[in-house]
């Protein structure tokens, strides 16, 4: 995928989004950009349209209207090289449980068809690197969460996407290992990936380079965590997040 | 292609790496055919009875001989008063009590004709049936024996054969019944199953985002499934024929895709129920409920459709074991080819486009 390295413009560019169910209108006209090796966090409550965002984004829903482009792809013609360019991991972590470390790595491998070679090499560099080595051959089933956990992520990141998108990636995860997790993150976001979260943790947010908050299908309110919280006049996000709360009462 | 080989590959280990499974793919047929060939037998075998005679003369004796090493009979008690008979039934000791009359020998000598009574217990309806045609098989069988020479006015004979089963083997009819049994088992309520449980893992979700392709997944998880039915079709045909005996007179490239072509019915039926079922429970519940039932009620697998209410026979011609179960038993005991089967042929194909037709429908539709 040479296209994907060369595209230089942002990841995610979303301008007037639309999806209706029917007569219900999930997602109404939201707008934004998203850059190369930005970690942008996306929030809303439960119902503000942030899953249908989010399927959209990933190619799983045609938009009813509006433009959307991730990875320079069109999200109405190109939906499949939208998939092949995109890494997903959701709040369970997702792993096949009953396949060991490394079938887990083979599989997800083949269904991005990396060849053999290239697989071995990568997965042996990222158990060094998760210092999982000794847990190749163990089932997914006895690992720790914060292992799961990191696994599940690495492995979004095993056929080199252009975004990662990480569907609340901390659910039922402790402090200390969801700090760990983001440390991850950073690194990754570092080598030029671009991070696209969702969360309930307003901690997590404040770990965002930049926030979108969705509410009734909109976006409400889209900046870096500091000046979300200078322009509400807080000094965390969970104020922000009340703020706009309230605000819409 | 490489794509597809890998998640066909997993779908094997995850099936080796679960007992549970195992027990259902290989265990579960083998029980259940011998279960149905044993134990839900049609045929009388040492059933027990009792014998009032209340002449007891050679002839009598001569035929109770006759009953007893039949082998079809036990003699449990011999009676010596009628008031003993409404007992030894409420007992339920014996399901059949023959009585001769007094005299016996010297009626039948003087008038050409003497008289036994069977009583037979129909609790058990179709026990009491087959008792009393095999006692009076027996009987008519010594009668024509003994008097061969004699000539009886006007009588009218009526020789039966049982075509296709001779002996009236049960097995006969269990092991189609069964092989259409366990075929949608395996098929479709371990493919309904393997699906909801990639839903109740989340790992449906990654494979969605995935490039892999809708009909890519599909193919997938029921190719294993596929080919694990036909092992277990080869097994019940196998055991069928070498532990009951029951024949393969039809062409075995005809019962091939007999089969197959039920199983590819009863794959799509399976992805169809996982599309509505999110969970594991819920696939197995409609499954159990909505597949086995129908199967063993309403397919002629035990009970006759030409015995069923009307609105119950026409239901049945929407089962789709009805019209595999009648192909098989044509194939395997009649030696019938493409054909006299056609027509079950082209119900069974007409059902598996459906069912595939509208699951691939309804997955997508998912998706959206």
């Amino acid at each position: 995928m040479k296209q994907t390295s060369e595209y230089t413009g942002p990841i995610i560019r979303v301008k007037d989004l639309v999806k209706k169910f029917g007569s219900f209108t999930a997602v109404d006209h939201i707008s934004f950009e998203v850059n190369k090796g930005e970690i942008f966090g996306f929030l809303g409550a439960n119902g503000a349209g942030k899953t249908t965002a989010i399927r959209m984004l990933c190619g799983l829903l045609e938009p009813t209207s509006g433009a959307l482009q991730v990875a320079g792809f069109d999200g109405y013609h190109q939906r499949e090289a939208i998939k092949r360019n995109i890494g997903y991991m959701s709040q369970k972590f997702s792993l096949y449980e009953d396949l060991t470390v490394y079938e887990n790595f083979r599989l997800y491998a083949g269904i991005y068809g990396i060849p053999r070679q290239e697989r071995i090499r990568k997965t042996d560099e990222l158990l060094k690197k998760l210092n999982l080595e000794e847990s190749r051959n163990k089932l997914v089933a006895g690992l720790p969460l914060g292992w799961k956990q990191k696994l599940a992520f690495s492995l979004a990141l095993f056929h080199q996407p252009a975004v990662v998108f990480l569907d609340e990636p901390s659910g039922g995860v402790d402090p200390l290992t969801r700090r760990t997790f983001w440390d991850l993150i950073y690194e990754v976001a570092h080598q030029g990936i671009t991070i696209f979260v969702t969360t309930h943790y307003m901690d997590e947010a404040e770990y965002c380079n930049r926030v979108a908050i969705m509410s009734e299908g909109k976006i409400v309110a889209l900046d870096t965590p500091i000046a979300l919280k200078e322009q509400y006049k807080t000094d965390s996000m969970d104020g922000v997040f009340l703020k706009i709360a309230r605000n819409k009462e | 292609m490489d794509q597809l080989l890998g998640f066909v590959k997993k779908e094997f280990t995850h099936i080796f790496r679960d007992p549970r499974t195992m027990v259902i793919l290989f265990g579960i047929p083998i029980i259940q055919l011998m279960l149905f060939g044993y134990v839900i037998t049609t045929e009388i075998k040492d059933a027990r009875i009792a014998i009032l005679d209340h002449s007891n003369d050679n002839v009598t004796r001569e035929i109770k001989n006759k009953i007893l090493s039949s082998g079809y009979f036990r003699l449990e008690a011999n009676l010596i008063q009628e008031n003993e008979i409404d007992p030894i039934f409420k007992k339920g000791d014996v399901k059949e009590v023959i009585v001769f009359e007094k005299g016996f020998a010297e009626s039948l000598e003087r008038e050409g004709k003497a008289n036994i009574q069977v009583i037979a217990d129909a609790s058990d309806p179709n026990t009491a049936q087959m008792l009393f045609n095999y006692t009076n098989g027996i009987i008519q069988d010594y009668t024509k024996k003994k008097f061969a020479g004699f000539t009886i006015p006007v009588q009218i004979k009526s020789e039966v054969r049982m075509l296709y089963n001779e002996n009236m083997v049960g097995a006969f009819m269990y092991v189609p019944g069964t092989m259409a049994l366990i075929l949608m088992l395996i098929s479709a309520m371990m493919t309904s199953i393997t699906i909801a449980r990639e839903k109740e893992m989340g790992t449906m979700e990654i494979l969605l985002v995935s490039p892999l392709k809708a009909t890519h997944i599909i193919l997938g998880k029921v190719a294993p499934y596929l080919l694990l039915s036909l092992i277990d079709a080869f097994v019940v045909v196998f055991l069928g024929n070498v532990v009951f005996g029951v024949p393969i007179r039809g062409s075995l490239f005809v019962l091939a895709f007999l089969v197959i072509l039920y199983i590819t019915m009863a794959l799509s039926l399976g992805i169809l129920i996982s599309t509505v079922a999110n969970s594991q429970q819920v696939a197995l519940f409609i499954s159990g409920f909505a597949l086995m039932l129908p199967t063993i009620l309403l397919s002629g697998f035990i009970f006759p459709i030409e015995n069923m209410p009307v609105a119950l026979q026409v239901l049945s011609n929407f089962m789709p074991p009805r019209w595999f179960i009648d192909a098989l038993k044509q194939v395997m005991l009649k030696g019938n080819g493409f054909a006299y089967i056609w027509p079950n042929v082209l119900i069974l194909s007409a059902m598996t486009l459906f069912f595939l037709g509208l699951s691939v429908k309804k997955f997508r539709l998912r998706l959206e």
